[in-house]
């Protein structure tokens, strides 16, 4: 026990706030829930959870819900501003304050940044942060890492590419300091000239344990060396003119011919949904873990409720 | 430039020349009812130019916003035409509603009655970081 027990009560509002002990105490659980659903039905019976989204992700709070139903429990909420009584005026502090007069667990997710905190700081009952604008989403990095530990045996010494957009992209963020935290991680950052990781990422690596990087432009150059390739998209609205999109964005994208070099036990990851930076044929590949990336959310997000409701069995 | 010497308050010397007056403002001085001297330029055998506050009959003021603006000043404490304590200032590690976030994506831009809260980051570099936001300013 200890380290679960520990997460009692607490609130998750950015990936630091947890503990590498405390991760992995996490991780440990979520791998078990996901080997046999069906003995964690009662673990939050008699509970609620209450996902306040002010601004709509129909993916992430329904890998919330689900949660929570497979645990016994209960959800209530609403799902854009519109059909709150955030339309009507009221203050973030004052409707978490009123949900935490019904509900034992407030999932939020707001469009301004920092408003996870203000929901904390007026909250009774724990408080996870499901995004907060283009802060943070650490249920998005417990997942990955959990994905990557489930389908690596591990996450120090891993060869990590990110590639697409790298400069605006909060997943791949907060995945690379996460990741620098572990044993000699070596980064590829792969991306069009524009969209590089920004400075203070650089200085997450360099502060990391052991890690280095590469930047390079090429995928193709680098695929062969990874234990893990991180897909983002590369958005039209991010390119000053039309024709830089159009000449970069097939270099990012992934298809089955790009595949070939890579090593037979490298695996693709994706934060979903997808549009076009993996090509529909990679699916099939058995390196293509995006959708059990997806199921891991959900498990991984069961041991997280689990572990703040202060129910989580060892 | 001669200012009479206070029987009790408090001098605070050393301030950068040029920002006494933001000094002032800093401190939550009432210049409608306090009685305070602002000694603008005045020679300092350390700095060339330096700024000096003296404030009569009060003791009791929060000097924690004062370090984000000069952590070089001193501050005489006075009692009975004596010198009872001199304190250096230093950058405080955390200020609250003395500036407010610009970050307009910050949730402190939207939600009525909150603090503005910043945390010091390194006092070498004198960097703060919004609570909320994480948004980096210097004072
Ligand atoms: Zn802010």
């Amino acid at each position: 026990m200890g380290e679960l027990e520990n997460l009692k009560g607490r609130n998750l509002l950015e990936p630091g706030d947890f503990t590498v002990a405390e991760q992995k105490a996490l991780f440990d659980l979520a791998d078990k829930i996901a080997d046999s659903p069906g003995a964690y039905q009662d673990t939050a019976k008699g509970r609620l959870l209450a996902a306040l989204f002010f601004e709509p992700s129909t993916r992430t709070r329904l890998s919330f819900e689900s949660a929570m139903l497979r645990l016994g429990g209960q959800a209530i909420g609403f799902s854009e501003a519109q059909s709150s009584s955030a339309a009507k005026g009221e203050s973030i502090a004052d409707t978490v304050r009123t949900v935490g007069c019904y509900a034992d667990l407030t999932v939020i997710r707001h469009p301004k940044e920092g408003s996870c905190r203000v929901a904390a700081q007026a909250s009774d009952v724990p408080v996870i942060n499901a995004g907060d604008g283009g802060h943070h989403h650490p249920t998005q990095t417990l997942t990955d890492l959990m994905t990557i530990r489930r389908e690596k045996g591990r996450l120090d010494r891993l060869r990590v590419g990110l590639c697409g957009d790298l400069k605006f992209g909060r997943t791949v963020h907060s995945l690379i300091k996460a990741m620098s935290a572990y044993d000699g991680t070596g980064f590829y950052l792969i991306s069009p000239e524009e969209l590089r990781v920004p400075s203070y990422v650089i200085r997450d690596i360099e502060a990391g344990n052991g890690s280095t990087y590469v930047e390079t432009r090429s995928l193709g150059g680098a695929i062969d060396r990874l234990d893990i390739l991180y897909m983002t998209r590369v958005q039209r609205e991010r390119f000053f003119n039309e024709e830089d999109y159009i000449r970069l964005k097939d270099s990012y994208i992934l298809d089955a011919m790009k595949m070939r070099p890579a090593r037979a036990d490298m695996i693709v990851m994706h934060p979903l949904p997808r549009v076009n930076e993996i090509a529909a044929e990679v699916d099939k590949d058995p390196r293509a873990v995006y959708f059990k990336q997806a199921k891991n959310g959900m498990y991984v997000r069961m041991a997280l409720i689990s572990a703040l409701l202060g129910e989580a069995q060892e | 430039m001669e200012v009479n010497e206070i029987e009790n308050g408090i001098v605070i010397d050393h301030i950068k020349a040029g920002t006494g007056l933001k000094a002032l403002s800093y401190l939550g001085i009432d210049t409608r009812t306090d009685t305070v001297a602002l000694i603008m330029n005045a020679q300092s055998s350390k700095h060339g130019r330096k700024d000096i506050i003296k404030i009569e009959n009060l003791l009791d003021i929060d000097l924690a916003s004062l370090g984000l603006l000069d952590c070089g000043a001193t501050v005489n404490y006075i009692e009975g035409g004596e010198l009872v304590k001199k304190v250096k200032l230093a950058l405080p590690e955390r200020v609250t509603d003395v500036i407010k976030c610009k970050n307009p994506r910050c949730v402190t831009s939207v939600e009525p009655a909150i603090q503005h809260v910043f945390l010091l980051v390194d006092p070498e570099t004198e960097e703060y970081r919004c609570e909320y936001c994480d948004e980096t300013v210097r004072f």
